[in-house]
């Protein structure tokens, strides 16, 4: 979720940062970043003696706990810029940044009550297995293997090149070749932790950087609310008063996106892909698969909730703190902009140790939130693609595996080299687009194969191409390809799609595509096989056990 | 086993539909659906009428409370995150004393006849 809020919100890409900062001590900073790679090296290493099979490397042995997963979960979903990103869209828009955090986090709702537990209860260790459950096994996984390769590659490439910009900002690396550097150094780490530690390691140093990233942010909000005598109001009269004449707007929406008709439109489609996407994307679905049972799934998913709902109430006051401490002259100012404001409350509050400390875990995030999608597309390519679509489903545990681990490395260099190329590029718009797509190409076929008995595999690859399809035409023929200067084509002119995210159209035209791809297929109905489905994914019967502790 | 069949089965049915078709489990069904549908309407809902009121009526999102810098918007905001707190905690309270233990009764019922 990065990239939405840094770009959209502030008009400034994490990846503008070429200048090094001038405050703190970067060699604090990477001491306390190497200290956390040393320690989650070791646990991956510890945790990777017990991965012998599949459902170890997909799915963790299936033997983590509910809060356990709840809190990887959480992990996984606060991205780097969420916690930079939403901070700094808090200090200079003011209300405008918090409307974000809210529709990241009702979106849990729908994967709560209507995604999560029926999903573990039907599924292995991908989407895809569900789809396929009563539909045309290899026609319904490529679909669904290629929109989830697709989203985590959009994801992928925004959160490395994010990388870079972050490195400038914290490291005070500021060159070209150096920012490289620093993007292959994230991207061999990442390799190493997924090859070794599979689904095990990778959830790890997913709950390790979750805890760090929440404490972090709760030391800083206790230590702003005391600044203000534990007055909320004195924080926001103090945000107001920094800014100078019209202060006053910082409290009311509409500063970012009030703007015209058309601005206010966009984000109404924003929040529609936001509070759906969730519950669609592959690497949140397939940590589902992580506990031995639904009812530990619902466990992960309340305990997700709480975690992230706590976090984003504290970038409210840490936003606003920032504002108010930091004043919105120096933010815009500072190298990194908007994505600068949280490292500069914490230099306000702590100097340089605590800047350490947060910037450490701003790079601890993007390792884990990296890990935990490369883990996912290693296991649709090799377990739906080639496992099930090449080889038919004839095929040895061991080599489907290894399979797996061959896409990690070619996924992780990938990225890498992505990562690099997309240095100041403005890519942030992939993440809103991954989160456009998970939900009109994966929701709607979710929720249709679980819930409605006439649903077919022809419904399933409208819904699904269509979906995908539809997002990507209607971006590319957006504002953000083209026709401005923050455009990714600034000289090219062919916006002719007047909003920034594509999802007001794409969502309900999913849904739609599933409906009358349904009606207009000549597909026999397998009653028998929605009875399966229907009957498992309410009481649990026959679903995938967690493997045995050895 | 002989509790979860009700009418004469269709000769070429399923074990699965046999159940699908027997009281326990439609009860089951009826239950989980009118717990879960009318609470994912609800919350929709909220949340688009939020949205809404933040994106056309700035005005009134824009009042303050007496003298503060607390606006209504920031009262429905945080109404969100309250509102989210406690539809989880619903779920999560019907689902532990009410569903599962119908949930497991089936699940084993099912496992048990299967050998």
């Amino acid at each position: 979720m990065s990239g939405i809020v840094t770009q959209t919100l502030a008009g400034t890409p994490v990846v503008s940062a070429a200048e090094a900062t001038d405050i703190g001590n970067p060699w604090v900073n990477i001491g306390i970043f190497g200290a956390f790679v040393l320690v989650t090296l070791v646990i991956v290493f510890r945790a990777s003696r017990q991965n012998k099979s599949a459902a170890d490397f997909y799915a963790g042995g299936r033997n983590f706990t509910g809060p356990q997963n709840g809190t990887a979960i959480a992990g996984d979903y606060l991205s780097a810029a969420s916690f930079l990103g939403i901070c700094g869209a808090i200090a200079l828009n003011g209300y405008d940044g918090f409307l974000y955090s809210i529709g990241f986090l009702v979106a849990w709702l729908v994967a709560l009550l209507l995604v999560a537990e029926l999903l573990r209860n039907t599924g292995k260790f991908t989407m895809a297995d569900v789809l396929s459950f009563r539909l045309r096994q290899r026609p319904v996984r490529m679909a669904a293997a290629l929109a989830t390769l697709l989203v985590v590659f959009f994801y992928l490439l925004a959160q490395m090149a994010g990388a870079g910009g972050l490195v400038a900002l914290l490291l005070g690396v500021d060159s070209r070749a150096g920012q490289s550097l620093v993007i292959a150094v994230v991207g061999a780490l990442m390799i190493l932790y997924v090859l070794v530690g599979g689904m095990k390691g990778t959830t790890w140093v997913q709950i390790i950087k979750a805890v760090l990233l929440i404490a972090g942010a709760a030391i800083m909000t206790v230590w702003v609310l005391a600044k203000f005598g534990f007055n909320l109001s004195d924080l926001l009269g103090g945000a107001v008063e920094a800014a100078g004449p019209g202060g006053q707007a910082l409290l009311e929406p509409g500063k970012q996106y009030g703007v015209d008709g058309t601005s206010k439109l966009s984000f109404l489609s924003l929040a529609l892909a936001l509070v759906l996407g969730t519950a669609g994307l592959p690497h949140v679905l397939m940590r589902f698969y992580t506990v031995p049972t639904a009812k530990e799934a619902r466990r992960s998913v309340v305990w997700a909730i709480w975690l992230i709902g706590i976090f984003y109430l504290f970038t409210l006051v840490l936003g606003y703190g920032a504002g108010a401490l930091v004043g919105p002259e120096a933010i815009n100012n500072a190298p990194g902009g908007v994505n600068s404001a949280a490292p500069l409350l914490a230099f306000a509050l702590g100097g340089e140790i605590l800047l350490g400390l947060i910037s450490a875990v701003a790079f601890a995030t993007i390792l884990a939130v990296v890990a935990g999608l490369t883990i996912t597309a290693a296991a649709s390519f090799s377990h739906d693609i080639y496992a099930n679509v090449i080889k038919k489903g004839d095929v040895k545990p061991d080599s489907e595996v290894r399979i797996a681990r061959w896409t990690v490395v070619v996924i992780g260099i990938i990225a890498i080299v992505g990562g690099i190329f997309a240095q100041n590029q403005n890519v942030a718009f992939l993440v809103a687009l991954a989160f456009a797509v998970a939900a009109s190409a994966n929701l709607p076929t979710i929720v249709f194969s679980l819930f409605w008995k006439r649903f077919n595999t022809s419904g399933a690859l409208w819904s699904i191409y269509g979906g995908l399809i539809s997002c990507i035409v209607l971006i590319v023929l957006s504002p953000t390809v083209s026709g401005n200067e923050k455009a990714m084509f600034p000289s090219a002119d062919f916006d002719v799609f007047p909003l920034t995210n594509p999802g007001l159209v794409s969502i309900p035209l999913g849904f739609l595509l599933g409906i009358v791809g349904t009606f207009l297929s000549k597909e026999k109905p397998h009653p028998e096989k929605f009875a399966e489905m229907e009957v498992r994914s309410l009481t649990g019967a026959g679903a995938e056990k967690a493997v045995a502790k050895h | 086993m002989s509790d979860l069949s009700t009418a004469g089965p269709p000769p070429g049915e399923t074990e699965y539909q046999r159940v699908q078709r027997s009281d326990e489990f439609q009860g089951l069904r009826r239950a989980f659906r009118n717990f879960v549908f009318p609470m994912t309407a609800l919350f929709l809902v909220w949340y688009f009428v939020y949205v809404l009121l933040a994106n056309y009526a700035h005005d009134f999102m824009s009042i303050r409370l007496g003298d503060s810098n607390i606006t209504v918007g920031l009262l429905f905001g945080l109404g969100q995150f309250v509102s989210t707190f406690v539809i989880t905690m619903l779920y999560a309270r019907w689902a532990n004393k009410k569903f599962d233990a119908r949930a497991d009764a089936l699940r084993r019922e099912i496992e048990e006849g299967e050998l």
